[in-house]
């Protein structure tokens, strides 16, 4: 495995912008997720660094070497499809052996290295099907196994789990976790499923409109966003806009004086993960808003509640479904207090 | 539900003696119409067979007798024997080049979307909108010119012939090709361009399998369009090069025997037989 540079990395295609001054080093055995919704240029960015789009301006760096203009089939890049993209014409080991022969790896070791890549996915035991006799996990296991019989240097993998339904998208996730960190694989995951690369990256870079918005640990774009896309894009929040008053409280243009932290004359925006509040029936703390429930939605293990607060607001917040009474003042219509600590506040400039 | 259903079925079954159901007079009907339908497009060659082997030398119903001595004077006559391999010639070569261009043409339609791509892919499909005469004709034309401007035969030429097929041929090859490259996941042969394989061994190890049915079909029709052509051909031959269906009209301008019949039933039965074996590889209905 290698590590991996990308700098200042450019795509245009005609006036439009595909991916703008991108950069970013993946460390030798880091899994980086690009995260963003369709069209943010993550997808283009993977096919740059495997070698299917000629970037027009910037470097990518595999290792010491400069891959930049290198084409496709040198770069030993190992690549899994949101469609598994495995080869109709040939059996399970035939496509996983493909690979093997085109690294021209000595016949008599190839057939050990292909056995040992089924193994690793549990796919040995139909390495004689078509791959139109497997179901999708199956052929994605399948694909994942082809990909890394060749001993990529870097492991790409496009939406890999799009296609599969909730439960078997889980199973696999882990799968590929599993091996990414058993083997020490130089990885990036393209999804546009945050929870999916929450549960699975080291890092993960959020793209918008081309542009790299925030690189970072899950928890680190989860608690500190640079920007409100992240705020927005990652989990859901509540925002209040308005400035720093006088006595350094935070002043939103509805009249509310919220107790931040660390308060900064340019904070135009205070945002509040839905998550981080408290329903009470009386106020308490700093920071206390009262209104009353307009909706209770039921999701099993959370509650999601949406409060009108006495300004017109309205806010978000989600309840934990502990059971029991617990939750019966939040009947829809029932009166209110919203408290959140200073500490919970995210503050933006913007 | 699933006990009232058995219990009922058990029922019937027991009190009364098993009947089959009655089918429908619409379903019948259906029946009918498809039975009469397939007689109506196989009567031409229900009645070629049957013709071929009336006895007398004018076609008189109903024939006095049967004799097999019209297919001896088929494959013994020089004109229907040379006509034959003529034709054989011409449709293979033509087929051929038809078919290499056809996919070349496909590919980079489909794969390369240039400026104009759909003006090209017309163009190649415009020989069958063209009547065959016309196109026959106009390719005489065109040839002449050439012979004017090279000072070479090129009418009544072997090559003439075979380039005018090849246009004759691309059309269906295009058509077949680009239809099942369309159809084609563009990442299974970037899958193996990842996996080490130049653009060359991924064309000839991925995508070329992969479009084997639709190759196969091409060549097949390709051959068939090429063998029986007459109107394109006509304008085109030189003395002593009369393809099949040339010799055929020839012979029907003085004779009215059922030698015509047996050369028939015998083309008949070789294309049947291609297509046959070529079913066995290849299964057309699914390309087709």
């Amino acid at each position: 495995m290698a590590k991996v540079s990308i700098e200042r990395l450019k795509k245009t295609f005609g006036s439009a912008v595909a991916v703008s001054d991108f950069s970013l080093d993946i460390a030798d055995g880091e899994l980086v997720a690009f995260l963003g919704p369709s069209g943010c240029g993550k997808t283009t960015t993977l096919r740059m660094i495997a070698g299917f789009i000629e970037p027009t301006a910037g470097t990518i760096h595999i290792g010491d070497d400069d891959v930049t203009h290198m084409p496709v089939h040198k770069r030993n890049t190992g690549m899994v499809f949101q469609r598994y993209a495995l080869f109709p014409h040939m059996t399970v080991s035939q496509n996983v052996l493909f690979g093997l022969e085109m690294h021209k790896v000595p016949a008599a070791e190839r057939d050990k290295r292909m056995r040992a890549a089924l193994d690793m996915v549990r796919m040995s035991q139909f390495h004689d099907r078509y791959p139109r006799q497997l179901s999708g996990g199956q052929q994605q296991r399948v694909a994942i196994a082809r990909a890394l019989a060749i001993q990529p240097r870097v492991f790409l993998l496009d939406e890999p789990l799009s296609n599969l339904d909730a439960k078997l998208r889980v199973e696999v996730r882990e799968e590929i976790r599993d091996l990414q960190r058993d083997l020490g694989l130089t990885t990036v995951f393209v999804t546009h499923d945050q929870e999916e690369a929450l549960a699975i990256a080291d890092r993960m870079a959020i793209m918008h409109d081309g542009k790299v918005q925030q690189i970072g640990s899950p928890e680190a774009l989860y608690e500190r966003p640079a920007n409100l896309f992240v705020a927005d894009f990652l989990g859901k929040m509540n925002f209040f806009e308005g400035a720093i008053s006088e006595t350094g409280k935070f002043l939103t243009t509805h009249q509310h004086q919220i107790v931040i932290d660390g308060a900064d004359r340019s904070v135009k925006k205070v945002g509040v993960r839905p998550e981080r509040i408290t329903l009470s029936s009386q106020p308490q703390g700093p920071n206390t808003l009262s209104g009353t429930v307009d909706t209770a939605i039921y999701l099993g293990s959370m509650i999601d509640i949406r409060v009108r607060l006495d300004s017109g607001e309205s806010m978000s917040a989600q309840v934990s479904n502990r059971g029991g009474d617990h939750i019966r003042h939040l009947a829809e219509g029932a009166r209110v207090h919203a408290s959140f600590a200073p500490a919970d506040c995210v503050l933006f400039s913007e | 539900m699933q006990t009232t259903a058995s219990a009922d079925v058990r029922l019937v079954s027991t009190t009364a003696p098993r009947r089959k159901p009655r089918t429908p007079w619409a379903t019948w009907l259906h029946r009918i119409f498809v039975v009469l339908m397939y007689l109506f497009m196989l009567s031409p060659l229900i009645f070629v067979v049957w013709l071929s082997f009336f006895k007398d030398a004018i076609l008189y119903f109903p024939p006095s007798g049967y004799t097999l001595s019209w297919y001896q004077k088929a494959v013994t006559d020089s004109a229907f024997v040379n006509g034959f391999i003529t034709s054989l010639q011409v449709a293979v070569i033509a087929s051929l080049c038809g078919v290499m261009l056809g996919v070349a043409a496909s590919l980079g339609i489909i794969r390369y979307a240039f400026k104009g791509n759909n003006l090209v892919n017309t163009l190649l499909l415009s020989p069958l909108l063209v009547p065959g005469i016309v196109a026959g004709v106009a390719i005489y034309l065109a040839y002449l010119q050439v012979e004017n401007l090279l000072d070479m035969d090129v009418v009544g030429t072997y090559g003439g012939l075979v380039l005018a097929h090849i246009c004759l041929t691309i059309p269906w090859t295009v058509r077949l090709v680009s239809a099942s490259m369309h159809g084609l996941d563009p990442s299974i042969v970037e899958a193996a361009r990842n996996l080490g394989a130049s653009p060359r061994v991924a064309f000839w190890r991925v995508t070329l399998p992969l479009l084997r049915p639709a190759i196969v079909a091409a060549s097949l029709f390709s051959f068939v369009v090429s063998f029986e052509n007459l109107e394109l051909s006509l304008s085109l031959v030189g003395p002593g090069r009369t393809t099949l269906p040339i010799a055929i009209m020839q012979y029907l301008e003085f004779n009215l025997d059922p030698t015509i019949a047996a050369v028939s039933a015998i083309q008949i039965l070789l294309l049947g037989i291609v297509m046959l074996v070529t079913d066995r590889f290849v299964k057309l209905s699914q390309v087709v």
